[in-house]
This record gives C-alpha cells, structure tokens and sequence, in this order.
C-alpha cells in the first residue's frame, strides 16, 4: 500500500509542482524584438539555493547585455521553470521550455542527474543546453548540443587528493558518499583514485542513499578507521547533517566537500559542526582578480548578498551564451552549437574558458575554509599539463 | 563491542521515534479501519512547528541552552499544535466521509497529505530552505560505557518516547476513556448502541495520535538538528517504516505498534553496521514482506477482534 501511496504523492506533487512552476504562468510567445532562453533549476526542494543562485547570476548578465542594446539588436528574454530538484521534473521543464516557449538555447542544470535528465531533452530536439555546473562526466557525452562551463569531476577529484595530500598532509582518508547521485559517486570515485595514485590509503568507503538522515552506522565504521580527513561529496544539506553527526561521534578529522558544499545553507545547518572543514569550489568572492571583483560587487547591488560560486557559473554561461549568439549567423539549433563549440579564451567570472572538442572546459579549482560562518579562500589550484 | 553497543544504543533512540509516528498509524485504523496518510505529515508539522517555536522563542543562536522547562514548553506546545491540526482534519476531511466507500476517504488522506506537504513549503510557513533546529538540550555527555558515549540528547530523547508510550499504554487500558476507544475499535455500532459517544471518541483518537506524532518530531529534530524541508524526500522515507512498523506489529495493535518501531530500527541499524549500509531500506522492507507472508496480520496482530 505505502510505496504506492509515495508514488502516487510523488506524481500528484509534481503536477501541482508543474501548475506553480511557471514564471509568469501561461506560455506566452516571445514577443517580436526579443528572443527567449529557457533556464530550469532547483528554485525550491533541498538543493533550492543551487537553483536560485544560478537563477540570480543568469539575471544580471541578461540586464547588462538588454543594457549594451541586446544580442544583435534583441532584447533577451528569460523563461525560468523550477524542477524541484527531481529529474523527472527537469525533463518536463525542458519539454516545456522546448516546444511551449520556443527558446533559442537551454541553461541548467547544477546537479549532474538533472542535467542529464534534461540534457537528453534538449539534445533530441536539438537545441543547445550549457549547463553552468554540473561536474560530472556523462553530461557532455549526451550528444553534440550539450556543453559546460565549469571543470569536471575526475579534476574536482584530483584537485581534492592533491589538497589533501599536499596541504592537510593527510595519509589516510574515509569516504562517504550518496549512492543516488551521479554527482557524489563520481568524485567518490575520482577522489579514490588521485589519493590512492598519490600514495594515500583510502581507510574505508560507506555510503548512504539521499534522504537518508542517520549516517551513524557509516559513521561509526568510518570513526574505527581513524583517518586523516573524510570527503563526504555531496551536497550541502546532506554536508551539513553529517558535519553535525560527525562532531556528535567525537571524530575530530576535517571533512572535504566539492562544489556541492556552495551554499549559504551549508553554514546555516551546520554551524560549529562545520567549521574548520574544506571544499573546492569554481571560484571564490575573495579572489582578488578584477573579474571577481567587478562581479562581485554588481551582483551585491542587483541581489543584496555575495554572490556563491553557482551564482558566478550562472552569470558566466549566461554571457557565453550570448557571445555564442552574437557570433552565429544564425539562431538555430546546429549554427548555434557551432558557435559555442568554437568558444576560445572566453573572459568569465570563473576564468578563462575555452570549449573544448568533447564540449567541456578546462578550468583552474580553488580550495576554501569553512571558518565563521563563511568560505574564506586558501588556494587556487591549476588543472595538470 | 564498541559497534555493537553504539548501534544497539541508536537502534532504541531510533525505534522509539518509529513506535511514536506508529503508534498514530494504528490508532486510527484501529477506530476507522483505513490507513490515515496525512500522519506522517503531521510528524514534519511537529518537527517544524518546534522549529519556529524556537526560534521565536529566541534559542536559536548557538551556544546558548535554555533551561530545560523551555524544551518541555516547545514539546508541549507543539503536541497541542498537532493535536489541534489532526481534529481538524478528522473534523473538515475525514467525519463527512464517514458513510462513503473507504478508497474515497483513503483519496481523500492522500489530498490531506499533499495539501500539508505544500502549504508548508509556502514562504510564510516554513519555505523551501532545510533549516537547522536550535538545540534546546545541552549536548553533554553523561557517561562512557565500553567507549560508547551515551549523550544526553539521545538518552532524554527516547526517556521522553518511552515514558509517553507509557502514558499512552495506561490511557488505553486503565481509563473509561480508553475502554471507550477500545470498544469503539471492537464494533462501532454496538459501542454507540452502548452510550459511547463515537464521534467524540474517534477525534479524541485523531488528537492522541498526532500529538504522539508531534512529539515524535520534536524529539527527532533534537536528535537530527538539520532539518529538511516539509516536502523532502526524506520525510516520505520515514513515515514510510512507521508505517512498515505498525503493519509488522500487527496493524490496529498498540503494543505492536511500539514492538513493530524497535524491531525495524534495530534490524535497519544491525544491517546497516554488520551487513551494508547500502541496502539499509531494503532489510526494513523484506521484513515487512516476510512477516506479510508468515503473519498476515502481524506479530501481535491475533488480540485484534476480526471486524467484517
């Protein structure tokens, strides 16, 4: 009886997650003189700031291109739809942005399984998505209409085992993933293999499944292996009820997040339990480079609070996009690819970007420290030649 | 042994969490015959109305620890709110229904239970954001028993549930109240032949039950102070094996209820610490089918009068 009634709930809440979704309700056709790109994101649900970060960034590049008079003499229009953080929902979001609203070009997803559901959307009708930063491998490996902006998870990986090695001095290391996400298996993955590469020893690997809210059967294997520092890849909810239980166990190692970690939340749920803790992220507020700066304080202005990482990504695919548009001779879906696919040395928030053949970037990480409440900046990290 | 004790240790703390939410599932079945889906929803609501009393109360900032009335006062103060929200659902949802054929009141719980999940994401309730529960209860540790720390949250936690489900046993067995309820559960038409008011005596079950579920989520959100939005998935897994433990106990049964909540955590977290973690649900769920298949009507499920 009970599974059937999840179900059931779970389907009758998205159709009422559908009805509330909309941005402005009804699909109203782009209005001649503007030209329209569809966004989907998490705007509510567990990973909601992913969503409205990402949302917020995408904003403020489309004020200032409709302020330097548009791409080719159009004003950009945008068309948010909120997935819930459930990937059935993504698929319906793309759907509707594809065939309700028209849009020229899809942006989103942040999480990896989300933008896989809605990348394979976009690619079967043949519209360009750029996903601002979803990490994982698989996204790009869609098809030739999906591209990214951010670095990829066997680089996060790498990055975290060359933290841990070089800088905690650390030997040994435990994992704990979520078994559900593509996201946090991944970087399980690619962290064991760097760290173990590098000399280290992987103590132990636990996982849980997302919605899971005791780890402390995990924990307890985790706290007889004694390591050095813990990853727990995930993301930020999730990041901040373990910080929660493992300072409850008396285990006294760092813990290591990736970019998953980025949010406002992570401190509100983790407080005391957290600091001192570590992740790699696209950027930081704190760098001190005139991009950042410049952006930093725009978005501040536009949105009343610094602007996280998701924010950054948002902004700079926004702006791609559209540098993307203003080079192509035409807004279809296969010129439009082809002038993201030839993106080269392209200044963003988040560094230089330049697409690569398999519709990636290449991009430099940086590592911060969770310390009063805020990611203070410790080091930037540039991918291997 | 360490392992051992730890886990038998969040086996009882979780349990009784699991019997608290159960007991409400089996309550209402057992006066209705029909599974009232919105309990696991006024579970959330009390984790979440603690939440705001808290925090309104002024306990958030961290560091700080009221005294421990104030703990007591948000429990009660969320039991009452719970109580009050389950008599009006029975009331605006359930009693207009009572003629009708069962799936329409069933439909009708699931629409409850949707109707709760989005009014609390709505901004001015509890929005969309997982938040973290102030603690009310210093997390002292009160002694160390073969390296396994018992902590004062946990310990207070399931002293609470356990003495509530002590309260809950005596008011069931020992009082004209719930010699009512039990006859009411027995046969509705005789009882009422027999002067029980029923009307009264099923939303009195309605008000038990959700404020034992009310209590259940002020005490989780002591234990897991992170806590999720009204709508999360993880809310749907948990009712879900409140659910699993009033069915294993024998469903209608309020003993089975309780046994049926410390059985599943204790066979989740024993799987989970000796077997896999991986596959902590799924041991909870082949239980519910092997007891399915063996006891249809669940461990303790006999001492239930069959009712056609």
């Amino acid at each position: 009886m009970k599974p059937t009634r999840a179900f059931i709930s779970l389907l009758l809440l998205g159709m009422v997650g559908c009805g509330g979704g909309g941005d402005k309700g009804g699909a109203a056709p782009a209005a001649s003189g503007t030209v329209l790109i569809g966004h989907y994101g998490s705007m509510t649900g567990s990973e909601a700031t992913f969503g409205q970060s990402t949302d917020n960034g995408i904003r403020l590049a489309i004020k200032e291109v409709n302020a330097a008079g548009g791409v080719k003499g159009r004003m950009v229009e945008l068309k948010t739809y909120d997935d819930q953080g459930k990937s059935q929902e993504a698929g319906t979001a793309v759907t509707r942005l594809i065939t309700d609203d028209k849009v020229v070009a899809v942006l989103g997803e942040v999480a990896s399984s989300l933008s896989l559901a809605g990348g394979r959307v976009a690619q079967q009708y043949g519209v360009p998505m750029i996903s601002p930063s979803s990490t994982n491998p698989q996204v790009t490996q869609i098809g030739d209409k999906i591209f990214r902006v951010c670095f990829l998870d066997p680089f996060q990986g790498w990055v975290e085992a060359k933290f841990a090695r070089e800088t905690l001095k650390a030997n040994t290391a435990a994992i704990l993933y979520d078994q559900g996400q593509a996201y946090s298996k991944g970087l399980a993955q690619y962290f064991k293999e760097a760290f173990t590469q590098m000399g280290g020893t992987i103590t132990t690997e636990q996982a849980f499944t997302g919605g899971d809210q005791d780890f402390s059967a995990q924990l307890t294997t985790i706290r007889q292996t004694n390591p050095d520092v813990i990853l727990v890849p995930g993301y930020y909810t999730e990041a901040g009820n373990v910080a929660i239980q493992v300072r409850k166990l008396g285990i006294k190692a760092p813990l290591l997040g990736g970019d998953g970690w980025d949010s406002t939340q992570l401190a509100a749920i983790g407080k005391e339990a957290i600091e001192g803790s570590y992740f790699s992220n696209h950027y930081s507020f704190q760098e001190k480079r005139p991009e950042v700066e410049n952006f930093v304080s725009k978005y501040e202005t536009a949105h009343g609070q610094k602007p996280d990482g998701l924010a950054a990504l948002g902004y700079d695919a926004a702006r791609l996009l559209f540098d993307a548009m203003g080079r192509a001779p035409s807004w279809d879906g296969t010129a439009l690819a082809k002038a993201i696919a030839e993106t080269k040395d392209f200044p963003g928030v988040t560094g230089k970007i330049t697409i690569d053949p398999e519709r990636n970037a290449k991009k430099s990480a940086v590592v911060v420290k969770m310390e009063g409440g805020i990611p203070v900046y410790v080091t930037t990290i540039e991918p291997p030649q | 042994m360490t392992k051992f004790l730890q886990t038998l240790m969040d086996g009882v703390a979780v349990g009784s969490l699991y019997a608290l939410i159960a007991l409400g599932y089996t309550m209402v079945y057992g006066t209705l015959q029909f599974i009232n889906f919105a309990h696991s929803d006024v579970f959330v609501l009390g984790a979440w109305v603690s939440y705001t009393l808290a925090v309104v109360l002024g306990y958030a900032a961290s560091g700080s620890h009221p005294p421990l009335w104030a703990g007591l006062l948000i429990l009660v103060a969320a039991m009452a709110t719970c109580g009050a929200v389950g008599f009006t659902i029975e009331r605006l949802a359930y009693r207009p229904l009572r003629q009708a054929p069962r799936l329409n009141v069933l439909i009708t719980a699931i629409g409850v239970s949707l109707l709760l999940q989005n009014v609390g994401q709505l901004k001015w309730f509890f929005g969309t954001q997982p938040q973290r529960m102030p603690s009310l209860i210093e997390d002292r540790v009160l002694g160390t028993v073969a390296g396994v720390s018992m902590h004062a949250v946990d310990v207070i936690g399931a002293g609470t549930a356990i003495a509530l489900m002590l309260v809950l046993e005596w008011l069931i067995f020992r009082t004209r109240l719930g010699r009512a309820m039990r006859a009411v559960s027995h046969d509705t038409a005789v009882a009422s032949l027999m002067g029980i008011n029923v009307d009264a005596v099923i939303s009195f079950t309605f008000v038990l039950g959700s404020s034992l579920a009310a209590a259940a989520g002020f005490l989780y959100a002591m234990k897991y102070p992170g806590l999720n939005q009204p709508a999360h998935a993880t809310w749907v897994l948990l009712g879900l094996k409140a659910f699993v433990a009033a069915v294993i106990g024998g469903i209608g049964n309020v003993r089975g209820a309780m046994l049926g909540g410390f059985l599943i955590a204790l066979i989740e977290l024993f799987g989970a610490a000796y077997l896999s973690p991986h596959l902590r649900d799924i041991y909870v769920f082949s239980i519910l089918i092997i007891v399915l298949l063996v006891r249809p009507a669940g461990i303790l499920g006999t001492s239930v009068a069959e009712k056609v």
